[in-house]
């Protein structure tokens, strides 16, 4: 029998922030730049699960392109000219961050992850001292019937890292969105209680690549809740050596 | 014509406040009213959170004394739980507890009070305040910022920050303390020791020129209130007690009228009335019914419910003290030396659970889930007795809470206290600072914690308007 043919990957150049750079045309900018010790703020992303580029902290500037790109899911292509920092992309981050507080109940100093919320310190990376359009303050509830965890409404950013990770790493699909955008919320099932819910294994993935206070354990104080994300990495890379 | 004098803001007092007081057609003094003019709100906004967040939710409501809010919260908390919590975790929170009491006494005592201690309540206010105190007598203000300083320092190295720690969580508290920050609290204790004593001497000699005032301050009947240790009801060997025990009411002549009782049922003892001037409640002793029902809480009443406070050197002061005057010690004024003695005592405690042999035991928090739907934690704050007390649902979200906190508690005898110095003073219609200034005095005696907020510099403006019956205004003065 003869041998698989190998899949042809191009080899490709390109300049991130005026460096030049290689790549695969397989990659993305991000993973390039991250490759190259080149920093791109990122929410939604996570190292192991799917990117799907909804938050657009990430977003760059490409020479020749009329508009803005997700660095997370756009591949890079010969000869293109990236860049990732500037006064624009700062002011569109800045606002896109204040609008995550804006939208809904953030209280950074009682909230359980003060201190080890994503959110929290991408306003601190990117020097947020002021949300400059007024608050929405929505009536949210707290889903506490699981025995194990909490959810709170009030805290998340649909990032959806609970629902990627339940779908394509557990394999549960407990969570998706439901409603459209301002009313889009995560829930369990079929809106059900996450207590109530058939399908949850119970396994705590969506706990720990929640970026925020949104999902935690239950029991934890203010500023206690410190979210655990090694484990991902190190089951996907157990996956892909047993295949 | 009737006419009404408002102060307002009320400052040197932490939060926002204002006097009314109403003249008659002669110009006497009719009557005076305390009003809280801010709301907050707490008891609202919590519902639907989870009780585990409460500790730190309920110490935002004060940036003066989120330690006595934590505290309160989290045995409110624990009851909720239904668990005894480990012993090093109970005497690592009292140490926290007393930390606040020396830092925040130290607060009311040298930045708010002393400067009318030392410069007479009818000095140049623009002298009248704390930068006042550094430039006539630095070393009594170097002394109170020494103090506080301590307070805080010890509150920071237990629970890891001055102002809204999280260390004391449901259950116990978070981290347990190590050797080496054992050592670095014990040795400011010498310190703190050689400050307090040399405060009471220095106070004991200079209150003699307040007969006046002693005799108007708030002295007046009441009930006292405060949490005493546990003994048999009715005896006579109660000591002091800031964190666990029981409930104790003593008359104004010293009769014990209820001993022994459970803080958990205090609504059995304690109502609470709303009148329409102010946002605060006027909580009353429930068995003498309303307005009749007056009772004090904080340093004054904690010294005068107990039989001794059981540590040696604040039981000498004690006696002292409660030698002012047969039975108890009425005047609202005693509040400041109260305070004193209350240093004193916290400082020796510190001192004694620190050579504790178990204070490092890492065993400080006990685990559980929702095991009682209803709890009730009560302590001593610095101010006075402070009560937290929630209903949570199955799933351990808050569907109720109140809180009685020590400056409602006074509502009432803070009222009574500013008649009454205003019938004392304001004897003409044409307004002295001095004498307004007696009037937020007697009102500072109390140390009323109004919010989280504090006006420590005595910067805040001052405005007095004299009004007609008609509400016109007549006559204004303005300080600022």
């Amino acid at each position: 029998m003869s041998p698989q043919p190998v899949p042809q990957v191009r080899v490709v150049t390109l300049k991130i922030d005026g460096r030049d750079v290689g790549a695969t045309e397989d990659e993305t900018i991000l993973e390039v730049a991250r490759q190259n010790g080149i920093f791109i703020p990122t929410l939604c992303y996570l190292d192991g699960l799917p990117s799907i580029g909804a938050c657009r902290i990430c977003l760059c500037e490409i020479k020749g392109a009329n508009k803005l790109l997700p660095a997370c899911v756009t591949r890079v292509q010969e000869g293109m000219e990236v860049t990732t920092d500037s006064e624009r992309l700062t002011r569109y981050r800045k606002t896109i961050v204040e609008m995550l507080f804006a939208e809904r109940n953030h209280v950074c100093a009682v909230c359980v992850s003060n201190g080890h919320c994503e959110l929290q310190s991408m306003a601190q990376k990117l020097g947020i001292t002021h949300v400059h359009m007024p608050y929405r303050y929505p009536k949210l509830t707290v889903d506490a019937t699981h025995a194990r965890f909490v959810q709170d409404d009030n805290r998340c950013v649909l990032c959806t890292r609970c629902v990627r990770v339940c779908d394509e790493v557990e394999g549960a699909h407990t969570w998706d969105i439901m409603g459209r955008g301002i009313d889009a919320r995560v829930i369990t099932d079929l809106n059900q209680a996450w207590g109530d819910s058939s399908s949850c294994t119970g396994c705590g993935k969506c706990v720990h690549v929640c970026p925020t206070g949104a999902l935690t354990e239950k029991g934890r104080s203010t500023a206690e809740m410190v979210k655990k994300q090694q484990f991902l990495q190190y089951l996907m890379q157990m996956r892909e050596a047993k295949q | 014509m009737a006419r009404q004098i408002v102060i307002d803001p009320v400052t040197r007092i932490e939060g926002h406040a204002k006097i009314t007081i109403l003249l008659d057609d002669q110009g006497a003094v009719e009557d005076a009213l305390f009003h809280v003019t801010q709301f907050r709100g707490f008891e609202k906004f919590v519902e639907g959170r989870p009780f585990h967040e409460m500790p730190a939710v309920m110490a935002r409501i004060c940036g003066i004394c989120p330690v006595s809010h934590l505290v309160a919260s989290a045995k409110a908390c624990d009851a909720l739980l239904a668990v005894r919590i480990p012993e090093t975790a109970v005497k690592l929170r009292r140490l926290l507890n007393l930390a606040q009491f020396v830092q925040s006494h130290a607060l009311s005592f040298f930045h708010l009070s002393s400067p009318d201690l030392l410069m007479g309540m009818d000095a140049d206010p623009a002298q009248r305040n704390i930068f006042g105190v550094i430039q006539q007598q630095p070393e009594l203000a170097r002394d109170g910022v020494r103090l506080r300083q301590i307070g805080q320092k010890i509150i920071e190295i237990l629970a890891g920050k001055r102002i809204h720690p999280s260390w004391v969580v449901p259950g116990g508290v978070s981290n347990p303390l190590t050797a080496e920050r054992r050592e670095q609290i014990l040795a400011m204790i010498p310190d703190a020791f050689a400050i307090i004593h040399r405060t009471l001497d220095w106070y004991k000699i200079a209150f003699e020129q307040f007969r006046d005032e002693i005799r108007v301050f708030g002295n007046i009947p009441s009930l006292f209130l405060g949490l005493v240790t546990e003994s048999e009801p009715g005896e006579h060997n109660a000591m002091f007690e800031h964190y666990d025990g029981k409930f104790r009411f003593v008359d104004e002549s010293g009769n014990i009228v209820l001993d022994q009782v459970d803080p958990a049922r205090y609504m059995d003892y304690i109502g609470e009335a709303v009148e329409p001037h102010s946002y605060l409640k006027s909580p009353y002793f429930k068995p003498k019914g309303y307005p009749n029902g007056i009772y004090r809480v904080g340093p004054l009443a904690r010294l005068n419910i107990i039989d001794r406070c059981g540590t040696p050197q604040a039981d000498r002061e004690w006696t002292e003290f409660r030698a002012l005057r047969r039975g108890v010690v009425l005047s609202s004024f005693h509040y400041h030396y109260a305070r004193l003695i209350e240093i004193l005592y916290s400082v020796e405690t510190i001192q004694r659970l620190l050579n504790e042999p178990d204070i490092l035991s890492p065993k400080v928090r006990a685990e559980a889930g929702v095991n009682a739907l209803e709890g009730v934690g009560v302590s001593e704050a610095p101010r006075g007795l402070l009560i937290h007390h929630y209903k949570i649902n199955e799933q351990g979200l808050l569907t109720w809470a109140n809180m009685i906190i020590a400056t409602g508690h006074n509502n009432l005898a803070m009222n009574q206290s500013v008649l009454q110095v205003a019938k004392h003073f304001v004897v003409s219609e044409k307004l002295t600072e001095g004498m307004l200034n007696r009037v937020e005095a007697v009102i500072r005696c109390y140390d009323p914690c109004l919010s989280c907020s504090t006006h420590a510099a005595g910067k805040m403006p001052l405005q007095i308007e004299l009004k007609n019956s008609r509400g016109e205004v007549i006559d204004e003065l303005v300080r600022g």
